[in-house]
């Protein structure tokens, strides 16, 4: 106790802390409120001379004696209990009580010394699970000597133990400036809160994600999209703020999208079967599901992949590898054909992709593309190899058997035959060309 | 008190056992043998046992469901059932229907389980419903829990106890804490709940298996744990036995986020990876079993086909399974021509354990299969050449097309983001418009709350933004040449405070973790631990282990620690008599507790360097991982 006094004094006349004082000339006030305030917490009787024993009570955290005496004894208890038992029933002091557990009795017959403790002692005893009390650490000075010590012992549930006593006991405001230059305790305590579903407490900006993230909470869409309104407002980053603002569109856009569609009669709709609703899909899938549904809509629909693509800024890249993937899978080869189709300013028609056309073949051939189709765009692949490697691969006969003409291998064609049924056209080429006295081979 | 009375039980168990422990291995052979840790299953079904029968009579018991699978390893349901309790259910969160008047829960301490008892019992007094109440937290209970009975107005109608099941031993060599959470919670929320139960756990090894002679490790949670160990043994009784162990190596999973991300490519890396194993058990579903059922399998060293093939590249997996269905095959077609004698003890000695083998060997065939099938699909070989080219820093452009073009194509968004991380660590982070770019379109596929996710990717050091400051490397290193080592790791250290770099390239080198590209690396015959990533690379958990090792502490590592953001350690124990036992079998055992995680690759990686070295490792991990699990748990996209 003594040794508390001098850093009372020092506490209270450091202007450092001035903020937290409630009335500058009486600190007994404070005391009394703060005490106050911490016992109605607790809900425990009101009379003032328990308010210690409680406090012990509260705080012990030990567990159950495990001996089979003490074990009938709660059972006794328990049973008297239960015959009175109410449904919101107040704790009483009769000895039903030390059903809590021996622990309790005991520790009030050293209760002296429990609030002689210093910190380091008293996290001594925490660690060891034995019976503390935290109420004697009143002032501020003395709450954040103990919650450095608990800190400096790494155990996070003490950490914890301690906060949870400090959040009783502190206002918010204090708290937090205490915990923000204490990074291990904060961490601590914004865990806690978030594990307690108390987010709403926390006023540090790392929590604005905190904030958003309650929309995956709210089950109705219209609703969530309100919700995700209500956010545009929070001072996100730039970066994140055009996310969350994309997020909104998103699920806007598609509340209009799906309940148009889930009564939708065109074709495509009685075609193929829409197998699930479009709500909270990710951008991209929304795209897919557009090309697939809505292909050639005009800009102004808000369904159309053109409008999708404006407003999400979807780059071309994106863009044509879901149309693509879309088209293909519809089968519909003009329009993946016209996906491609550049105009020069002579009026020629040219192919032209920024995705690698492997990559074009590779999609198309996992929609199963025919041979027709997937040799067209084996033969734009610019790299030789690559090509070559692709044809192989997909069994494109006509332009393996091309490349190797044109490089004179003589060998590989060869080789390449027997792998061909007898007598397929493709395999009369090679004949053809092995019987052909023009080309020079190079082997 | 609970902790204190059920401790001592378990300490005075152990020491009715301790007698036969070292019966099993008085002959150490080449490679030193294992320590018995079947013991510690022993140890936590006999407090378990003690825990339900402090709840006598018939009672219905709710087990967390992360906790199934581990208490099926040490107990079953008979022993349940003799103990009274009449049903089981699994702990789902929901309304319970139990006739039963006791209520027994066995949960991980977490406020949300705790909640949802405390609503329980509160909906059993309004119905004007008696029952008996008992929570049973394993390992241990946390303040904040208790907490909750307390303010739900509970406290006391619940009672509480702790079962101290520190250590799962999953197989000879591997004991998990089964502990997933873990890792995010230190890591990521900067929660240290579980530095104590770490601590614990080491305190009960050296409880049952003897001191140690020598302690190191790296990372800040490391460096606690072994504090809060030592505080332990010092209020605990010391006890003076050979030691089994001669060194314990502790590592944080921060300390190497490259190797987790790493695709896994030796068998039982890659089973998990396609298959997860949990708790030492997988499923194996009807593409491999090649029937209309699953089967659930346990993989461990008593799988004879198994132990021979999971620490193999899978390159020579397929030739050592068809090599064994010949062997087999033969051994079979020896019934041809026997007569009645020799065919009458072919059956009895031969036939069981030829049918056992055959069954094996049909089931990792048809897994091997399958995963050969998955990994066609999905473009494996492309995947791999972007992540050795990553390990390697080479054609960043390229890998950075192709992360953009697998983001773009929607495919697996797990694959994706361990893609981005991988690029991220290895490159210090990403060019300010590449972070950009590569977000946005990662939240255009796989949507648009993984905004958390990318928030924690980032406060992990994961996944991040080159900061302006980043010149400062360069001019660190400048200086490094100019001034003596003391004075770089000063400037160090106040770099690192602003912000924590993985200096992946920079360790790489100095450890040579990739080695030089072009050269023959022969998977049949590993020459060193980067077999485990097809030569690629070794992973850095490993080296650092090699190295200390090698080493007799962190000396001449002064340089490579400080990349790692320093924390490491090394201690000497405190038997004295340390030095005369040195040559004692004890001493070639190394004990490597992984603090948020070890992956099947690194586990394999010791068991080579262990046999390299004539020693062997006893693996010590919170939970078993790997890429999908680890990025998983920061994920923050569903409620």
């Amino acid at each position: 106790v003594s040794r508390a006094k001098p850093e009372d004094d020092e506490y209270w006349n450091s202007s450092k802390f001035k903020a937290f004082t409630f009335d500058d000339d009486d600190d007994e006030f404070s005391r009394l409120k703060e005490s106050k305030r911490a016992v109605n917490s607790i809900l425990v009787d009101d009379d003032d001379d328990e308010e210690e024993e409680d406090g012990v009570e509260r705080v012990s955290w030990s567990g159950e004696p495990v001996g089979s005496i003490s074990w009938s004894v709660k059972e006794t208890a328990s049973s008297i209990r239960s015959g009175s038992e109410q449904s919101f029933p107040k704790i009483d002091t009769t000895p039903s009580l030390s059903k809590q557990g021996s622990g309790y009795s005991l520790s009030s017959l050293f209760k002296g010394d429990l609030y002689d403790l210093s910190p380091e002692e008293t996290v001594r005893r925490m660690q060891k699970g034995r019976a503390f009390s935290l109420e004697k650490f009143r002032s501020l000075q003395d709450k954040l000597l103990l919650l450095d010590e608990a800190v400096a012992v790494y155990d996070g549930n003490l950490i914890t133990a301690v906060l949870i006593y400090l959040k009783k006991s502190l206002s918010k405001e204090i708290l937090f400036r205490e915990l923000m230059a204490r990074d291990v305790a904060l961490r601590h305590y914004v865990h806690y809160l978030k594990e307690m579903g108390e987010q709403k407490l926390l006023v540090d900006v790392h929590i604005l994600l905190m904030q958003y993230k309650e929309h995956l909470n709210i089950k109705d869409e219209g609703q969530r999209r309100d919700f995700l309104k209500s956010c545009l407002g929070l001072p996100f980053s730039q970066d994140d703020a055009t996310h969350v603002q994309d997020h909104y569109t998103l699920l806007e856009r598609q509340i209009i999208i799906e309940a148009s569609d889930k009564k939708a009669d065109a074709e495509i709709f009685k075609k193929f079967p829409r197998k699930a609703s479009i709500l909270n899909m990710p951008i991209i899938t929304t795209l897919y599901y557009s090309c697939f549904y809505h292909y050639g809509e005009s800009e102004g629909t808000y369904s159309s992949p053109e409008n999708i693509r404006k407003t999400f800024r979807i780059s071309e890249k994106q863009y044509i590898l879901t149309a693509l993937g879309a088209r293909a899978k519809l089968k519909s080869w003009f329009d993946v054909d016209s996906l491609f189709n550049t105009k020069n300013w002579l009026g020629y028609t040219k192919k032209r992709s920024p995705i690698g056309f492997h990559r074009v073949v590779d999609i198309l051939q996992k929609n199963s593309a025919p041979v027709n189709v997937l040799q067209e765009y084996v033969n734009l692949i610019d790299s030789p190899e690559l090509k070559l490697s692709v044809a192989l691969k997909y069994k494109c006969h006509d332009i393996v058997i091309n490349t190797y003409r044109d490089l004179k291998d003589r060998q590989e064609l060869v080789v390449y035959r027997e792998k061909l049924e007898r007598d397929s056209p493709e395999y009369r080429k090679i004949q053809e060309l092995l019987n052909n006295v023009q080309i020079r081979w190079k082997n | 008190m609970s902790t204190i009375q059920t401790e001592a039980a378990v300490y005075s168990a152990v020491q009715s056992v301790v007698g036969s422990l070292h019966m099993a291995h008085t002959e150490w052979k080449d490679a030193p043998g294992l320590p018995d840790f079947s013991l510690l299953k022993r140890l936590a079904r006999d407090q378990l046992i003690f825990l339900l029968e402090q709840l006598p009579g018939k009672k219905d018991l709710f087990i967390d469901a992360d906790l199934m699978s581990p208490l099926d390893r040490i107990a079953n349901v008979t022993i349940l059932k003799q103990h009274e309790v009449d049903k089981l259910y699994k702990v789902e969160l929901k309304p319970i229907v139990s006739s039963s008047d006791q209520l027994c829960f066995l949960i991980r301490p977490r406020i949300q389980t705790v909640k949802w008892i405390s609503d329980l019992v509160n909906a059993d007094k309004v119905a004007g419903r008696f029952r008996r109440y008992k929570i049973i937290f394993t390992p241990q209970k946390f303040y904040a829990c208790e907490t909750v009975l307390e303010e739900q107005g509970v406290y006391g109608d619940v009672t509480t106890d702790e079962w101290n099941f520190y250590i799962l031993p999953l197989d000879d060599d591997i004991l998990s804490l089964e502990l997933p959470e873990f890792f995010r919670d230190n890591f990521l929320e900067g929660d240290q709940r579980w530095v104590t139960t770490a601590g614990s756990a080491l305190r009960l090894l050296q409880s049952v298996y003897g001191s140690f002679s020598k302690v190191y490790g790296i990372g800040r949670c490391a460096k606690m744990v072994y504090e809060s160990w030592r505080e332990l043994m010092e209020d605990g009784e010391q006890r003076t036995r050979q030691p089994e162990f001669a060194k314990v190596f502790l590592v944080d999973r921060d300390v190497d986020f490259v190797t987790p991300l790493c695709s896994q490519v030796v068998y039982e890396g890659l089973v998990d990876d396609l298959f997860r194993i949990k708790c030492g058990s997988v499923e194996f579903g009807p593409d491999v079993t090649s029937s209309d059922k699953s089967i659930k399998v346990m993989l461990n060293s008593q799988d004879k086909v198994f132990s021979e093939i999971r620490n193999e590249h899978f390159s020579n997996v397929f030739g050592f399974l068809s090599q064994k269905a010949k062997n087999l095959q033969t051994a079979y077609d020896k019934r041809r021509g026997m007569d009645i004698q020799q065919m009458k003890a072919f059956v009895a000695d031969e036939l069981k354990g030829l049918k056992q083998e055959h069954r094996l060997l049909s089931l990792h065939i048809g897994a091997s299969e399958s995963m050969m099938k998955k990994k066609t699909k999905q473009d494996f070989q492309e995947l791999l050449k972007t992540e050795h080219s990553l390990l390697e820093g080479f054609e960043i452009r390229e890998c950075i097309t192709y992360i953009e073009e697998h983001i773009n194509r929607q495919v697996s968004m797990i694959d994706s983001l361990r893609l981005l991380c991988l690029l991220s660590i290895t490159e210090n982070g990403l060019l300010s418009k590449d972070y950009r770019s590569l977000k946005a379109q990662y939240l255009q596929s796989y949507g648009i709350e993984h905004l958390l996710t990318f928030a924690n990717l980032r406060q992990l050091g994961l996944l991040e933004e080159q900061q302006a400051g980043e010149t400062l490397t360069v001019m660190e290193s400048k200086v490094g040449k100019l001034v003596n080592d003391k004075t770089v790791g000063k400037l160090t250290d106040a770099f690192s405070s602003l912000a924590k770099k993985s200096n992946f390239r920079a360790l790489s080198k100095r450890l040579a973790l990739v080695p030089k590209s072009g050269e023959e690396y022969d998977l049949r015959v590993p020459r060193d631990m980067a077999y485990v990533f097809s030569g690629a690379y070794i992973p850095l958990s490993c080296k650092l282990i090699e190295q200390v090792l090698e080493r007799d502490g962190w000396t001449g590592m002064e340089e490579v620690t400080r990349m790692l953001n320093g924390q490491e350690f090394a201690v000497t124990g405190g038997s004295s008599s340390s030095e005369a036992r040195s040559k004692t079998d004890a001493q070639r055992i190394v004990l490597v507790m992984f603090l948020g995680g070890c992956t099947f690759s690194e586990i394999s990686a010791l068991r080579f360097l262990g046999k390299e070295r004539g020693c062997r490792f006893i693996v010590v991990t919170t939970a078993i991982t790997n890429s999908s699990r680890l990025l998983e748990a920061l994920l923050d996209n569903s409620a």
